[in-house]
């Protein structure tokens, strides 16, 4: 895949960079480190975080660092769906536990884990602020909450059918 | 029916969008402070209001613009702190989700009282809907003239913009959010300085918390001393309470503090009681960072007086007895539930939340972690209630930011109200593995046990 952003995401980049007082851009590397684990296929090579580094006019150490810091980017590959699942203790306290070896059952998968045709990564994940909603999970850009087994079962026929039809 | 000021345009149909925001009353307090009002007017009435920050710590928000220092030509920021991710929590997401203009108009407001030109609302990576929603409010204030250069000919310029996180708790202390913000790792800063003399960009800078901000909305409407009429003593006003774990009614409630914790746990109008006709065993009110109280303690004091939802009656007792307001975020567990198994969770995030900096909170939050599987697995000792209690106090005080004291006090307070649970796990294992603590009735009177 070759590094590099569409128009419209470096269109993004330049709106994201106004938003700070001139010379203040490297302020834009976690909104852009963002944009760039959703341009090239859900995670950060260091040929990506490199091409950040060279867009925002600073080192490329100070993009790893921030990278490696917070826990939404990913390092490796994943799965075209993840299940990021909350273990606190409030979900904990409505099931969390249970949703999270219920996926794991059924994808064959423990936290941390691709399945084989790279469809899905389970991870869990620390308190999202959606506790009084629990259990629940991140899924791409939203939430899916008050989980079930019932409601993960659709989830996943969902994720399946929307691959079948993007591709 | 308890008074609202901030939910209490919740249910109008469409308030998220600005012609309807607008048409009940939005955008008034702007006026009013720009056309009517100095700043220094403006941050008078906060400070009448008796406001305390709605983030967490409970410091008079007046006074804390009032620190604010105005060296001659260096900008002044506002930074808004929505990184929301307090364990028990989830009170700004509600706000800003359902009346994201309420957000924008205080911050106008506030903005024009501390006199920056450019503020920021840092939100945790993970509200990425939000981060939409929040920048339609931005633009539909900013095509209505409410932002933007020389708002309602007042000659006061200012913009909003949203930064997003990416995933980190600590982003929420505010000196690890300016350094967020200024596209580093979220590490805390040695304070002082304050952000008030050096914030972002070494400029002086206020963080506030989302409904800190939002409140300032109903307080120049109506002014602080109508805002101070409500509640009791030095909690004025109305506060969000996020309530979770097992009760009826999940979600998020505004609360006038003039009501019980009673009242609050069982009303049809809040929780509305505990599900299957359990019994109340223990409850988190403020957050996962405060002390969690047994039920005896958590209706009454210890001085036997009934406890109020309020910042003085909550902390009533100190950490011996009582516990704290903390972010509103009220966790509430049922006789089900398993204490150790709780606060191993709350160790365990506190562990990933940790950003490493001092040695105390990195190597303890882990200590704390194992041993607590060890005693909920069943391979506990004896001597590791007292370790894990030592591992605590040499952790609290003695790192540079207050996660370490947040990690250390659920712990703490674990230990001193439930160390029975404790000793059950170690001598009992099979039977704690079967959720059967040996302990019956937590909603009679325990005895308080307190380690050296
Ligand atoms: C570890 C840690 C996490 C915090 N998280 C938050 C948070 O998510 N939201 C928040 O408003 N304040 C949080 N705070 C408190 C802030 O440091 C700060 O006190 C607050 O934003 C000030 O706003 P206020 O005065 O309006 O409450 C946190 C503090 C600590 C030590
Ligand atoms: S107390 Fe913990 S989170 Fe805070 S600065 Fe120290 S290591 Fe970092
Ligand atoms: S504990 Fe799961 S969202 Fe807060």
């Amino acid at each position: 895949m070759s590094v590099k952003f569409s128009d419209s995401a470096l269109k993004e980049v330049q709106r994201i960079i106004a938003f700070y007082p001139e010379g203040k851009q490297k302020s834009a590397v976690i909104p852009v480190l963002h944009l760039a684990q959703k341009e090239f296929g859900g995670w950060l090579s260091t040929e990506a975080m490199d091409y950040v580094a060279s867009l925002l006019d600073i080192l490329p150490i100070e993009v790893y660092e921030v990278a490696t810091f917070y826990s939404m980017y990913n390092l490796k590959p994943v799965g075209k769906y993840m299940f990021e699942v909350c273990q606190t203790g409030p979900c904990m306290l409505n099931g969390s536990d249970d949703i999270i070896k219920y996926i794991n059952d059924k994808l064959g998968i423990k936290p941390g884990e691709t399945t084989a045709d790279g469809m899905f990564t389970l991870k869990t994940v620390e308190c999202l602020g959606a506790c009084g909603y629990a259990p629940m999970m991140q899924l791409g850009k939203n939430y899916r909450e008050h989980l079930t087994k019932e409601k993960v079962d659709a989830l996943i026929a969902e994720c399946r059918n929307s691959a079948a039809t993007n591709n | 029916m308890g008074r609202k000021l901030l939910l209490d345009k919740i249910n109008v149909e469409n308030i998220r969008l600005y012609d309807v925001y607008r048409r009940e009353g939005g955008y008034r307090s702007v006026e009013k402070a720009l056309k009517t009002m100095s700043p220094e007017a403006v941050t008078e009435e906060v400070k009448k209001s008796g406001l305390r920050g709605r983030g967490g710590a409970g410091f008079p928000t007046g006074m804390k613009w009032g620190f604010l220092a105005k060296p001659a030509g260096v900008p002044r920021y506002l930074v808004v702190n929505a990184d929301e991710s307090e364990p028990g929590t989830f009170k700004d997401r509600y706000l800003m989700e359902f009346i994201p203009h309420l957000l924008i108009e205080g911050m106008i407001t506030s903005s024009f009282a501390i006199g920056s030109n450019r503020s920021y609302i840092y939100i945790r990576g993970e509200f990425a809907w939000i981060v939409d929603i929040l920048e339609q409010a931005i633009a539909e204030a900013k095509n209505n003239g409410w932002l933007g250069k020389n708002i309602l000919g007042s000659g006061f310029d200012c913009e909003i913009y949203v930064q997003r996180g990416a995933g980190a708790y600590i982003c929420g202390e505010e000196t690890a959010l300016l350094e967020s913000l200024e596209g580093k790792r979220g590490n805390p800063r040695i304070k002082p300085p304050f952000p008030a003399v050096k914030g972002l960009w070494d400029c002086p800078t206020v963080v506030n918390n989302v409904e800190t901000i939002a409140a300032v909305v109903p307080i120049i409407n109506d002014g602080g001393e109508e805002y101070a009429k409500i509640g009791i003593g030095k909690s004025t006003g109305t506060k969000l309470i996020s309530a979770c774990g097992n009760i009826n009614r999940q979600g998020v409630y505004e609360i006038d503090m003039t009501i019980s914790v009673e009242e609050f746990i069982y009303s049809d109008e809040y929780c509305g009681g505990i599900p299957n006709n359990r019994k109340l065993k223990a409850c988190i009110p403020g957050g996962s960072s405060v002390p969690i109280l047994p039920a005896n303690l958590l209706l009454t004091t210890a001085k036997g007086e009934k406890r109020m939802m309020t910042y003085e009656s909550l902390a009533d007792g100190g950490f011996q007895t009582g516990s704290m307001m903390g972010s509103g975020g009220f966790i509430v567990l049922d006789d089900r539930q398993c204490v150790i198994r709780h606060t191993f969770t709350l160790a365990r995030f506190y562990r990933h939340e940790s950003c490493g900096q001092c040695s105390p909170c990195r190597e303890g939050t882990g200590w704390m972690e194992k041993i607590l599987w060890n005693i909920e697995t069943g391979k506990g000792k004896m001597s590791d209630i007292d370790l894990l209690w030592d591992i605590q106090r040499k952790i609290e005080g003695n790192t540079i930011c207050p996660l370490g004291d947040a990690a250390a006090w659920p712990v703490a307070a674990a230990i001193r109200h439930f160390r029975d649970e404790f000793e059950w796990h170690i001598t009992n294992p099979d039977d704690a593995q079967r959720r059967n603590y040996g302990l019956a009735g937590y909603a009679d009177p325990i005895k308080i046990a307190t380690p050296a």
